[in-house]
């Protein structure tokens, strides 16, 4: 399978007054064609960063290093209008909140239209008709009349919609959700959630998303990468990661969700849950060994020194632990 | 049964809420709680669910009266909160303490977590001189797996979770008998929320403590709750005992609920069948005749648009409101 995008060796450092955060430490990973994945980790771990650093929207204090190539074409340091080319057009990003990529004072028509008459040269005529059936692709009603409408007119799960219509519209090879339904009532989430599943089904966009939500993981993703402390500390099969996890933190994070299926125990007692202790560490200084050493119910000795390297198991599971190996 | 610690009857809170702009703009009334009753138990946990909107937090300020009811009564072991003096209603108020969902945003900056966990206590126990407070705030400190040596930091320098510790900290320092959690942990990461919940959870059985327990999150409501209402625009759809309203939840209100919540288990979450809700919940400020629900509801008739159901007991104490159950 060819790579659509692959993340090599990245570091993402911000300066702040108080000192260097180091928010992403030697990350890699990579993202193949129509394959869907999600990140998860804990709030802080560097999810958002990485993805905001590929489409260029690192605030101005953040500095990235190492390599991350979309089709091969390496995107830090990419010129401007270079980078305008492939940004919106080849990849697309959606976010929590859709007013962070549509113009409040733009007609959604104009917005639409724009793009596609620049980037893929079709008239006025064209990009509207073409935008009207986007809009009506993602289930807005009424969309011939809708499509002139501003974004404030149309409610938190439409406007979702409208911002996943406006990633669509030049059919990307990449698009990055940034916690596309956090923000959203969980009826109005699972028409989302429907919307997704099924554009992924006829459209060949490899799905980058990024959630804290381990059931919208579940069943949207192929693949699945856990974050912690700006690395990758898991990645595998998203049945693997679900049923067979190995790292110590990923084992932590599923034993702590509470189930709406109940926890199997039956009776009026509540069962206590099974909580990860400590927190995640601070950023600000270099951390020696496992990141998750503080927190770990199985950590010894070695992993305050050595930072233990993502190691391949099979089926393209790796983990980063000392005391995971292949088996 | 013993008579409930708390409850609420027909609570009605309604605000005024200008839709036109100017000095004589046309103003509506907005009902966030609109007639809501149930009964709390001392040592019991409500869980109180339902989408943006459907007047969670409303209800649970009204309970406090930091919010002013516009009807109804809420009775506190026997006596009517919407009545009494300020005096009294000061002193109830030792009894019923609550908790938000912002941590960091319900403490004072300016003050140490020593000075924030104590503040109730200078108001309730007045005679406490200030070694006894220290300690007092220390063995809180402890309880609530705080270090006490942190007693002289501020709010800022404590992550999420640990600030959440303190708002409970400053709640069950002067040994309330209810706690209204309002969304304490939707802003907290999974593997910390569970640190809380299993906090709230012990404090509940050493004290016998009653919660009420208002979240979106169906899952961690399950969790916690001994019985569990459904609200919908400011109503009470279902109320029942935890398994019995998650394991065969009878409002179609309820059942949509409960199926949209993804389940992080792959192979349940795929084979599942999503009851799909069509539409946006409605403003709440131009509700649908009758039965609130109608408009997303897959089983509405006409009847539903003319009458209201009221919220009916169905055998097990599941008490539910629709017209064809
Ligand atoms: N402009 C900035 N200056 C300094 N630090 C920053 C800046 N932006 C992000 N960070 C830090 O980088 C780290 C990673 O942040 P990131 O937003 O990627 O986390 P995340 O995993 O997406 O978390 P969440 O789940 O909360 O969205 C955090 O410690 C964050 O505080
Ligand atoms: S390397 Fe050590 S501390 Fe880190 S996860 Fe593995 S056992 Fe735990
Ligand atoms: S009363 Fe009618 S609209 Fe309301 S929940 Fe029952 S069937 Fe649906
Ligand atoms: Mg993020």
């Amino acid at each position: 399978m060819t790579a659509v995008l692959d993340i090599d060796d990245l570091n993402i450092r911000f300066s702040t007054p108080e000192g260097t955060v180091n928010a992403v430490n030697g990350l890699s990973l990579s993202v193949s064609a129509g394959e869907s994945v999600g990140i998860v980790g804990e709030s802080g771990s560097g999810k958002s960063q990485v993805f905001l650093s590929t489409m260029g929207l690192l605030a101005k204090n953040g500095r990235a290093k190492g390599s991350t190539r979309f089709h091969g074409e390496e995107l830090l340091g990419l010129k401007a209008d270079r980078l305008n080319a492939i940004r919106g057009v080849r990849m697309a990003m959606i976010f929590q909140d859709p007013m962070t990529s549509l113009n409040p004072y733009l007609r959604i028509s104009r917005q639409m239209t724009e793009v596609l008459m620049e980037h893929k040269g079709l008239s006025r005529a064209e990009a509207r008709s073409r935008s009207i059936r986007m809009l009506e692709r993602v289930g807005i009603p009424e969309a011939a009349k809708r499509v002139d409408m501003y974004p404030h007119e149309f409610s938190g799960g439409m406007r979702q919609r409208v911002m996943i219509a406006m990633a669509l519209l030049c059919e990307p090879d990449l698009i990055i959700a940034d916690e596309p339904t956090t923000a959203l009532d969980v009826t109005i989430q699972a028409q989302i959630l429907d919307l997704l599943s099924e554009l992924r089904g006829d459209t060949n966009s490899a799905v980058v998303l990024i959630t804290h939500d381990l059931g919208v993981v579940a069943g949207l993703c192929d693949r699945v990468v856990v974050m912690y402390a700006g690395r990758v500390v898991e990645t595998g099969l998203v049945r693997d990661i679900f049923y067979s996890p190995r790292h110590p933190y990923t084992v932590g994070l599923l034993e702590s969700i509470p189930r709406l299926e109940g926890d199997g125990e039956g009776g009026a007692e509540h069962p206590r849950l099974k909580a990860i202790d400590g927190q995640p560490p601070n950023l600000q200084s270099e951390i020696a060994g496992c990141a998750f050493a503080p927190r770990c119910p199985r950590v010894e000795e070695r992993c305050q020194q050595e930072r233990p390297d993502l190691i391949g198991l099979d089926n393209g599971h790796a983990c980063a632990c000392h005391k995971v190996g292949p088996t | 049964m013993s008579a409930p610690l708390l409850s609420v009857k027909e609570l009605h809170t309604h605000f005024s809420v200008r839709v036109s702009k100017g000095l004589f703009g046309e103003r509506r009334p907005l009902r966030a709680v609109d007639g809501v009753s149930f009964d709390l138990a001392a040592g019991e946990t409500l869980g109180v669910v339902g989408e943006s909107g459907c007047g969670k937090s409303t209800l649970g300020r009204s309970i406090l009266r930091l919010i002013e009811p516009t009807g109804g009564e809420v009775l506190w072991q026997g006596s009517d909160l919407m009545h009494v003096d300020r005096h009294t209603m000061r002193n109830h108020r030792r009894d019923i303490q609550i908790i938000f969902q912002d941590p960091l945003a319900s403490l004072d900056p300016r003050m140490t977590i020593g000075e924030i966990i104590a503040e109730p206590l200078k108001t309730f126990e007045r005679s406490l001189n200030k070694t006894q407070l220290r300690d007092r705030v220390r063995a809180m400190m402890d309880k609530v797996g705080l270090l006490p040596q942190m007693i002289n930091r501020y709010p800022h320098e404590f992550s999420g979770g640990q600030c959440q510790r303190i708002g409970i900290a400053r709640a069950m320092i002067v040994e309330p008998r209810l706690i209204v959690c309002d969304e304490p942990v939707s802003a907290l990461d999974v593997s910390i929320q569970a640190q809380i919940i299993n906090l709230l959870m012990d404090l509940q059985r050493d004290y016998g403590l009653a919660l009420i327990f208002i979240s979106h999150d169906l899952s961690v409501v399950r969790h916690i709750g001994h019985r569990i209402m459904v609200l919908y625009l400011g109503q009470a759809m279902e109320v029942a005992e935890r398994d019995a309203l998650f394991d065969r939840p009878l409002h179609p209100y309820t059942q949509a609920l409960i199926s949209a919540v993804p389940l992080p288990d792959p192979d349940k979450e795929r084979a599942k069948q999503r009851i799909m809700l069509s539409g946006d919940l409605p403003s709440p400020l131009d509700p649908p005749s009758g039965c609130v629900f109608r408009t997303r509801c897959p089983k509405a008739t006409d009847l539903c648009a003319q009458s209201r159901p009221s919220l009916d007991d169905r055998g097990g104490n599941q008490s539910v409101a629709c017209h064809y159950v």
